[in-house]
């Protein structure tokens, strides 16, 4: 049944994100204090903040990898509690770590994560992810002598071998030169065309420009600021980030 | 049929990475056998004596050589981040349990076929017999059944090569001491009805602590 989320005129069934409430502590220290979030399908929402605020342990929670301590979290309308695995098969992850065994070749990497998803036909999705991160001649060697920038555009096939709907990506370019940083946004940006919903926390303003649709600055694990459509100019984007990620919330 | 080619999955990435770099059996192997020539020398070739601490110096090498080796079952795993990526995959937490723990499993019973010939030449004990061949196959299973668990707990802590020891060893007696008086008897020569009785109670506690052990894994990895 479709519902009426209220403030946005959309439905539950194209809502790929909610979260109501949702806190995370370690032990004493609140992460996440009561976030409110609705992301739609296909969205790219870009989240902003000082180190510590909280993007990572975010993008855990959403990844799976960690639970809430309270609140209520949906993903493609399923909890995450009684779902998980079904929630982590439209996921993918893209972080500074890049989940790959450096004593692995990129292809036993990529072949070892399409068993982990059972994708089918994985020698010929392998060869396609590897050629969309232009990785082809170095996929048989082994992830240790490649170079950062290689290994990240590894972690992005090995995130997309399994044609997730949903992308979470903390702070991807980090670690990475130039170079290497273009070549990942670069991929970003085609799959930006697509309907993947895509979430990113990072701290480049000029990408959240380039490639996200809606912003939030999260400040001591609160959303401070949030701005949707692109309407805004790299200078005021300063200003306002300068502004929100300093304040007490 | 999932969950086992998942489990065989982790079994056979961690054996090819091990293949590929003898990190783990190589120096456990060295260090288990350096044990053994101590021992040895330690207790002299009094065959009366070296029968009487035979079965203890063989389960205090293979205690060792079981730290040793589960301290590193999760590290390879953290150190390249692999953990969270494993976590995110569509898998059962109790998949990378067994996963895991058999690949342990493999490393420590490849590490004992090794062992076990030179502790019978040095010691000239009959320790390649089928009794002392099951005796140590089923305590290596209680033994990385919850060596897998605690290995994944210590993870986490900064003092994780102290951690392990600490929470291991005390849960394991029960294990060792059966392990020691069964193999008191079956080197010895005692039929296999007298050596029953420790050898179910090491069976019955490697079925707690797989049980217990699985249910409980989902806790250690999450925080």
């Amino acid at each position: 049944m479709a519902m009426d989320n209220g403030d946005t005129g959309s439905t539950f069934q194209d809502q790929v994100i909610e979260i109501q409430g949702l806190t995370k502590a370690f032990g004493h220290h609140l992460a996440l204090r009561g976030l409110d979030l609705k992301i739609r399908q296909g969205e790219k929402v870009a989240i902003l903040g000082p180190n510590g605020a909280g993007k990572t342990t975010l993008i855990k929670v959403l990844a799976t990898i960690i639970n809430i301590t309270s609140g209520k979290v949906l993903i493609t309308g399923l909890n995450p509690k009684d779902n998980a695995e079904e929630i982590r098969r439209q996921i993918g992850v893209i972080t500074h770590q890049t989940f790959l065994y450096g004593n692995l070749t990129a292809n036993e990497n990529l072949e070892f994560y399409g068993r982990m998803y059972d994708i089918p036909q994985r020698k010929k999705r392998i060869n396609e992810v590897a050629d969309m991160v232009r990785m082809t001649p170095r996929l048989y060697d082994r992830v240790n002598t490649l170079s950062r920038g290689m290994q990240q555009r590894i972690a992005i096939a090995r995130a997309l071998l399994h044609k997730p709907t949903i992308l979470l990506l903390d702070e991807p370019e980090t670690g990475l030169d130039p170079q290497a940083t273009s070549i990942l946004w670069e991929i970003l940006n085609v799959e930006r065309e697509d309907k993947r919903t895509i979430f990113l926390t990072t701290h480049s303003l000029e990408r959240v420009l380039e490639i996200s649709n809606r912003l939030l600055i999260l400040n001591q694990g609160k959303f401070a600021y949030e701005e949707s459509g692109q309407t805004l100019s790299l200078a005021d984007l300063k200003q306002i980030y300068q502004h929100y990620s300093e304040i007490e919330v | 049929m999932k969950f086992w080619n998942q489990v065989i999955s982790i079994t056979w990435k961690d054996t090819f990475s091990e293949i590929r770099t003898r990190e783990v059996i190589s120096s456990v192997l060295v260090f288990t056998l350096l044990v053994i020539v101590i021992f040895n020398f330690a207790f002299g070739a009094n065959q009366e004596t070296l029968r009487l601490v035979a079965p203890g110096i063989l389960w205090v090498t293979f205690t060792f050589t079981g730290v040793l080796s589960l301290n590193r079952a999760f590290i390879p795993e953290k150190e390249q981040g692999c953990l969270e990526g494993l976590m995110a995959c569509p898998i059962s937490r109790e998949a990378i349990y067994v996963g895991k723990m058999l690949a342990s499993l493999l490393f420590m019973l490849i590490i004992e076929a090794i062992a076990l010939p030179v502790f019978a030449f040095l010691f000239n004990l009959p320790v390649l017999t089928l009794p002392m061949v099951t005796i140590t196959i089923l305590a290596t299973i209680g033994f990385v059944a919850v060596g897998t668990l605690f290995s994944a707990l210590a993870i986490n802590t900064r003092a994780r090569e102290m951690v392990l020891p600490i929470l291991f060893l005390p849960v394991m007696v029960p294990v060792i001491i059966s392990a020691v008086n069964a193999s008191k008897m079956a080197l010895s020569g005692k039929p296999w009805n007298e050596l029953a009785s420790w050898i179910q109670i090491i069976g019955v506690f490697d079925v707690i602590f797989l049980v217990v052990s699985c249910l409980i894994f989902t806790y250690a990895i999450e925080e």
